[in-house]
C-alpha cells in the first residue's frame, strides 16, 4: 500500500522512477529507455552545434552517435542534453545522462575525484595565443606587457599566468563573460592577443573579416586531451565507450569507411573481418551485437571522416590534422589493436 | 472628497483653442524648453536615421553570410533561417508544429482570459482540466499517436513562457496564502511562513535554481530522478511566491480593520471574510507592484540557462554562434530575443494600466 502511494506521488511530482535501477547496469538502462542519453555543450561550432532543423552537429555530437550505433545499431539513437560548464559533471554524476561528450579536458584531479572515468582521448588539442600580424610578432614570448583577452574559464587564465611566470614576462588579463564580446574586443584592437584552445581560435580566426589578418603563434602553452567521460565503476559501459571510439580510429587505420564498409564486409583482412562481426564474435563480449563495429562505420564513418566532416579544412573552422593524425602519419592517434 | 474624485476621474473635455497654443508654448515657452525641445528632435531624428538606415535600406534581405559580412546594415536572412530554431530549440523539426499550437492555444486562452466580463468560475475549471493539460499533451506526446517528446529536447520560446506562466500561475496562490498565514493570529503558522519568506527573500534565485538542479539529485536514492524542468519550475514557483506574498501582505495591511470586524460581526467565518471583502480590496491595490513583479520574473526565467535548460535567449544565443553566421548576425540575434522580450512586457504593462482603469471606474 506504501509502495502504492509512493509510485502515485511520484508519477504526480513527475518523478521518473527507474525502480530497482540501482542494481541496473548503465548498458541495461540504457537498453531498456531505448537512447543514448549523451552530455554535449549548446553551441560550440564544430564540436556541437544545432543545425537550423535544431540537430546537433559536431564531433561531440559524432562521438555519441558512434556509441549509439554500437548499441543499437542505429546511430540516431540519441538524446543531446546540452549541458554548461557548471553542471556537465554533476549531470553524469546524478545518472541524468549516460556519456559526456563535451570538449572535456582529461585531467588528474577530475578523473580521482569526480566519480568518472574518461575513455580515449578523441581530440588532442592545446591552448594557444593569437596576434593580428600587424604586430609584427611570431613568437608568445615577445608578446611584452601585452593585453590579452580570454574567457573565464577555469584552467585558461591559470595556463597563460603559469606560461608568462616561467619566462619572467608581464601581462594584463582581459575576462570577457561572453564568447561574443570576447572576439569582437580582439578584432576592435583591446587586446594585443586572445588565448584559447587553438581549435577554438582557428573559429575565431575564421570569422573575422580578414582571416589573413591574424596569426596563431607556434607556441602550445598546454595539454589539453579532449576525452568522453562516463560514470566510474562500471566497466562494462567504460569498455562500450571506449571501444566505439577506437573503432573509429581503427577503421581509418584500416581503410574502411562510410561508403565502402559494405564491400569491407567481404574483405579478406582477418582484422577487418573482426572488426565488422564477419567473423568470431567480439560484439558478444561487450554485451553488444556481433556487428556493432559495422553499425559504428556506417553511422558515423571512421575517424578521419568524422575529423574532417565537423572540424577538417573543408569547414569553416578548417583545422589540420596536427597531432590528431594517424599514428603512422605522424599523430598521436592511436587504437589498440581489435582482436 | 467624493467631488474632488469625481472631478479627478472626469472625462478630458476636448482642449479649447487657447489651451492647445499653450501645448506649443510648453515645448518652446522659454528660451530654456526650445533647447530642450530642439535638441530632442535632433536626437530622434537621427537615431531613426540611423536606425531605419541599418534596418531596411544598408539590410541584407537575401543571400548568405558572405554576403551579410561586407554590407553594413541588419542581416535578415540570418534571421529568416535561424527563426525556427530560435523559437523552438531543439524540439523534433518534423514535430514543431505542435509547440507552435501550443504557444498559440496558450495566447489565445490567455487573451479570452484577460477579459473580464469572461472571469468566472467555469474559466478557472477549463484552464485546470482542459487547457493545461492539453498544453502538456501537445508537448510531451504519447498519447492520440503523437510521438513522445522528451522535456531535455523543449526549449526556445515555449519552455520561456512556460516557465513564466506555469510559475507565476501557481506561485499567486502560494503567495497569497503566505501573506495570508504571516498575518495569521497563530504563532506556528506565522512563524513557519516568516521563515519560508525570509530564506527564499534572502538567497539569490541563481541559487536556488543550483540548488534544484545540481545538489537535489545527489541527495535522491539511486535511480529515481525528478525531471530537470520540473526542479526548475518549482524553484520558480517557490521563489516568486515568496515575493507575491510580501507585496500582497502590503495591499492586506492597508484594508482597516474595521473591515474584517463588520464580517466578523455578520457571522462570515475567516475564510468567509477573506475571500469576500479582505481580498478582492487587497488584491485591488496591489496590482501595480505585483505586475511589475510579474515582468521581472518573465525576464528572471532566463536565469535557467546556467543549469542547462535551453530557454529563449539560449537559442538565440546558439543561433548567433552557428559557424555560418558567426560574428556576423549578433546584434540580429539580440534585436530578436530583444523585441519578443518587449512585446510581451510591455503588453504585460498595458494590460495592468487596464485592470486598474477598470477596477477603478467599477468601485468608485
Amino acid at each position: 500500500m506504501k509502495q502504492a502511494l509512493l509510485s502515485i506521488c511520484a508519477a504526480a511530482l513527475g518523478l521518473a522512477a527507474a525502480g530497482s535501477a540501482s542494481a541496473a547496469t548503465t548498458l541495461e538502462t540504457v537498453k531498456a529507455r531505448g537512447k543514448l542519453v549523451c552530455g554535449v555543450s549548446l553551441a560550440t561550432p564544430g564540436f556541437a552545434a544545432p543545425d537550423d532543423k535544431g540537430r546537433m552537429q559536431g564531433f561531440d555530437a559524432d562521438i555519441c552517435r558512434s556509441i549509439a550505433a554500437a548499441v543499437f545499431g542505429d546511430g540516431d539513437k540519441v538524446e543531446f542534453v546540452p549541458t554548461n560548464i557548471n553542471t556537465r559533471f554533476q549531470a553524469l554524476q546524478s545518472g541524468e545522462i549516460d556519456v559526456l561528450s563535451r570538449q572535456t579536458t582529461h585531467t588528474f584531479s577530475r578523473d580521482a575525484s569526480l566519480g568518472l572515468d574518461f575513455g580515449p582521448t578523441v581530440f588532442y588539442d592545446g591552448q594557444g595565443l593569437m596576434v593580428p600580424k600587424s604586430l609584427g610578432v611570431s613568437s608568445a614570448k615577445e608578446l611584452t606587457e601585452a593585453a590579452i583577452c580570454t574567457l573565464p574559464g577555469t584552467t585558461t587564465a591559470q595556463n597563460i599566468s603559469d606560461f608568462f611566470r616561467a619566462i619572467n614576462g608581464k601581462f594584463e588579463l582581459v575576462v570577457f563573460e561572453s564568447p561574443d564580446e570576447n572576439r569582437a574586443a580582439f578584432y576592435s584592437g583591446r587586446c594585443e592577443a586572445i588565448t584559447s584552445d587553438r581549435s577554438d581560435l582557428a573559429s575565431i580566426r575564421a570569422v573575422a573579416n580578414n582571416p589573413a589578418d591574424y596569426i596563431v603563434l607556434p607556441e602550445t602553452i598546454s595539454k589539453e586531451p579532449l576525452a568522453p567521460a562516463f560514470r566510474q565503476n562500471d566497466s562494462q559501459w567504460g569498455d562500450i565507450v571506449s571501444w566505439s571510439v577506437w573503432m573509429l580510429m581503427a577503421a581509418e587505420e584500416k581503410g574502411i569507411t562510410q561508403a565502402n564498409v559494405d564491400e569491407k564486409l567481404k574483405s579478406e583482412d582477418p582484422d577487418v573481418q573482426r572488426m565488422l562481426g564477419a567473423t568470431e564474435e567480439l560484439g558478444k563480449m561487450l554485451g553488444l551485437d556481433n556487428k556493432w563495429g559495422y553499425n559504428v562505420i556506417k553511422s558515423v564513418g571512421n575517424y578521419g571522416e568524422v575529423f574532417e566532416r565537423n572540424v577538417g579544412e573543408g569547414t569553416k573552422l578548417g583545422l589540420t590534422r596536427g597531432p590528431n593524425a594517424l599514428w603512422n602519419a605522424g599523430g598521436l592517434i592511436y587504437s589498440p589493436p581489435i582482436r | 472628497m467624493a467631488d474632488i474624485q469625481a472631478l479627478a476621474l472626469a472625462p478630458p473635455q476636448p482642449a479649447p483653442a487657447a489651451a492647445r497654443m499653450g501645448k506649443f508654448s510648453a515645448y518652446f515657452g522659454t528660451p530654456g524648453n526650445t533647447i530642450i525641445s530642439v535638441a530632442s528632435i535632433v536626437a530622434i531624428v537621427f537615431v531613426a536615421k540611423l536606425a531605419i538606415g541599418w534596418l531596411f535600406i544598408d539590410a541584407v534581405f537575401a543571400g548568405t553570410g558572405e554576403a551579410c559580412k561586407v554590407a553594413s546594415g541588419a542581416c535578415w536572412p540570418f534571421v529568416a533561417q535561424k527563426l525556427r530554431y530560435m523559437l523552438f530549440g531543439f524540439y523534433p523539426y518534423e514535430e514543431q508544429w505542435r509547440p507552435l499550437l501550443a504557444l498559440l492555444l496558450l495566447f489565445g486562452a490567455c487573451l479570452f482570459s484577460m477579459i473580464p466580463r469572461f472571469w468566472s468560475r467555469a474559466l478557472l475549471i477549463a484552464w485546470i482540466v482542459v487547457i493545461l493539460p492539453v498544453l502538456y499533451i501537445l508537448m510531451a506526446g504519447g498519447v492520440f499517436g503523437l510521438t513522445p517528446v522528451a522535456t531535455t529536447s523543449w526549449g526556445g520560446l515555449p519552455l520561456s513562457f512556460m516557465l513564466s506562466f506555469v510559475g507565476l500561475t501557481l506561485a499567486l496562490p502560494l503567495g497569497i496564502v503566505l501573506a495570508l498565514a504571516r498575518a495569521s493570529n497563530l504563532p506556528a503558522i506565522r512563524v513557519l511562513a516568516v521563515g519560508f519568506i525570509e530564506i527564499v527573500r534572502g538567497v539569490p534565485l541563481i541559487s536556488i535554481l543550483f540548488m534544484a538542479t545540481v545538489m537535489l539529485p545527489l541527495f535522491m536514492p539511486d535511480g529515481v530522478t525528478i525531471d530537470k524542468l520540473v526542479r526548475a519550475q518549482v524553484a520558480i514557483i517557490l521563489f516568486a511566491s515568496a515575493y507575491i506574498a510580501e507585496i500582497v501582505r502590503g495591499g492586506l495591511q492597508d484594508v482597516p480593520a474595521g473591515q474584517v470586524e463588520a464580517g466578523k460581526s455578520l457571522g462570515l467565518h475567516y475564510w468567509q471574510v477573506m475571500r469576500k471583502i479582505v481580498l478582492p480590496q487587497a488584491l485591488k491595490k496591489v496590482i501595480p507592484p505585483m505586475v511589475g513583479l510579474f515582468i521581472g520574473f518573465f525576464q528572471d526565467t532566463t536565469l535557467v540557462t546556467i543549469v542547462g535548460l535551453v530557454d529563449f535567449l539560449d537559442t538565440v544565443r546558439a543561433a548567433i554562434r552557428d559557424p555560418e553566421w558567426q560574428g556576423i548576425a549578433v546584434l540580429e540575434g539580440y534585436l530578436v530575443a530583444a523585441a519578443v522580450y518587449f512585446t510581451f512586457s510591455a503588453l504585460m504593462g498595458a494590460y495592468s494600466r487596464f485592470l486598474e482603469k477598470h477596477f477603478r471606474t467599477t468601485h468608485a
